[in-house]
């Protein structure tokens, strides 16, 4: 075989080759959409992260406004901090609540951010002081079957004893105002 | 008289165990030396590039047909089986972070590998033992010509060169015949295949990681091809033994090493 042909066809097999690279990079992986230019991190204390990860992303309003950038333990409070870096574009103010929220009901664990009223913005390196943990599965049954089982005392109390208690338990069922 | 020959025939297969293990370590450390020399000669295979393109177009472009068709074909057996399974638990969108993920991580190396391996590694060694049995390789010798540099190194780069190719090829491939599969046959959603792919997987972790797998499977394929090819007897039936053990112990050190890659990779 001729050796131009020869080189036309190694260079159809490389081209091909660096094309489903390229594709696979853009239209299977997140290259695109993982990158934010430039950032400030802020930290934010929790007690419980539950799975949430590096790189995990940040959502304000649903939007992917940053990603998590470390996790690490606070040995002396007994607590995770979290640094989060944050898009320059999206200022946000002092008193930003941060929430470890679950993206479906088993999905992976994001950061949600919640804007404040405050004036002042959140800068490079500030902490966000309110957060607010991840709701951990067991817990919330635990303590919805311990909620369940005290309601239960109650009701029982209520059968041995007067109509009058039986009502009240009905009312602040209904959610009826104590006036 | 019973008591001795049982003797016999222990000692004779212990000899026998024996011999094999020396015999195996010994093609262990031939091997080794044949790739160490491959590197230290591999400046005429870059200076002369030509010699090194020339084995791209025999072990890279002639496999393409092959990869391309059995990508397709894998990728779409994926997508028909995962949604099978995955329907079960209502999370049929799913489907494309399954096939992209195995085929990314998994699938396009190690059956890449596999398939090179059947393709132009056997191609490689029957080359290179025909030329030891026609004595070409000893003529080059005597032509002051090394044959490592002139006919090993080049092939050896052109199999490291192809293999990445092939295996980005591959999973490409395979994800769009998934896709066939699961958008326009079975009616996944369109945006949710690919949104939930793209979110779950990521660059550096799974393609990259990917990439680096076919790479090392690439040496791995080539130098044992190379090898078993160069250290043949010079005889039609050492050349026809030597190309069957090439297929076989390709194989089985691309899932061996896919295992060890794959511990490294995943951080548990």
């Amino acid at each position: 075989m001729d050796r131009t042909t020869i080189d036309l066809w190694v260079g159809i097999f490389v081209a091909l080759g660096v094309a489903a690279l390229l594709g696979l990079a853009m239209k299977v992986g997140n290259l695109t959409s993982s990158k934010i230019g430039d950032t400030y991190s802020v930290s934010a204390a929790f007690e419980n992260i539950g799975s949430l990860k590096p790189h995990a992303p940040v959502k304000s309003a649903g939007v992917v406004v940053g990603r998590v950038d470390s996790i690490t333990f606070d040995s002396s409070k007994y607590e995770a901090i979290v640094k989060i870096n944050i898009d320059k574009r999206y200022p946000f103010p002092k008193d930003t609540f941060a929430n470890i929220y679950t993206a479906g009901l088993l999905g992976e664990q994001y950061v949600g951010l919640e804007a404040g009223g405050d004036e002042d913005t959140l800068k490079n390196g500030d902490k966000i002081i309110k957060t607010q943990d991840a709701v951990v599965l067991e817990k919330m049954i635990s303590q919805f079957l311990f909620s369940k089982a005290s309601e239960n005392k109650s009701d029982d109390k209520s059968d041995d004893g007067s109509n009058s208690k039986a009502t009240k338990a009905k009312s602040t069922e209904l959610g009826a105002a104590p006036f | 008289m019973i008591k001795s020959t049982l003797h016999i025939s222990i000692i004779r297969t212990l000899r026998g165990i024996g011999s094999r293990m020396i015999e195996r370590t010994w093609r262990l450390g031939a091997g080794a030396r044949l790739f160490f020399l491959t590197l230290v000669y591999s400046g005429e295979s870059f200076r002369r590039f030509n010699l090194t393109l020339r084995e791209v177009y025999s072990t890279g472009v002639m496999s393409l047909l092959i990869i391309i068709v059995s990508a397709f074909f894998v990728g779409m057996v994926l997508a028909l089986q995962g949604y099978n399974t995955l329907q079960k638990y209502g999370s049929s969108e799913a489907i494309g972070v399954l096939v992209a993920l195995s085929l990314v991580r998994e699938l396009g190396p190690v059956v890449t590998a596999l398939l090179f391996a059947g393709r132009a590694g056997t191609a490689i060694t029957a080359e290179i033992g025909l030329m030891k049995t026609t004595e070409q390789l000893s003529a080059m010798e005597m032509m002051a010509v090394n044959p490592i540099a002139r006919v090993i190194a080049p092939r050896f780069w052109a199999g490291v060169i192809s293999m990445p190719i092939l295996a980005s090829l591959f999973s490409m491939v395979g994800i769009l015949g998934g896709y066939l599969v699961a958008v326009p046959l079975i009616g996944v959603d369109d945006g949710a295949f690919w949104s939930q792919m793209q979110a779950n997987v990521d660059f550096r972790l799974d393609i990259v990681n990917g990439v680096i797998k076919s790479i090392v499977f690439g040496v791995a394929c080539t130098m044992i091809a190379l090898f078993e090819g160069y250290d043949a007897p010079p005889t039609a039936e050492g050349v026809s033994r030597a190309t069957t053990r090439t297929v076989v112990i390709s194989s089985l050190t691309v899932l061996a090493l896919d295992f060890i890659l794959t511990s490294f990779m995943l951080e548990v």
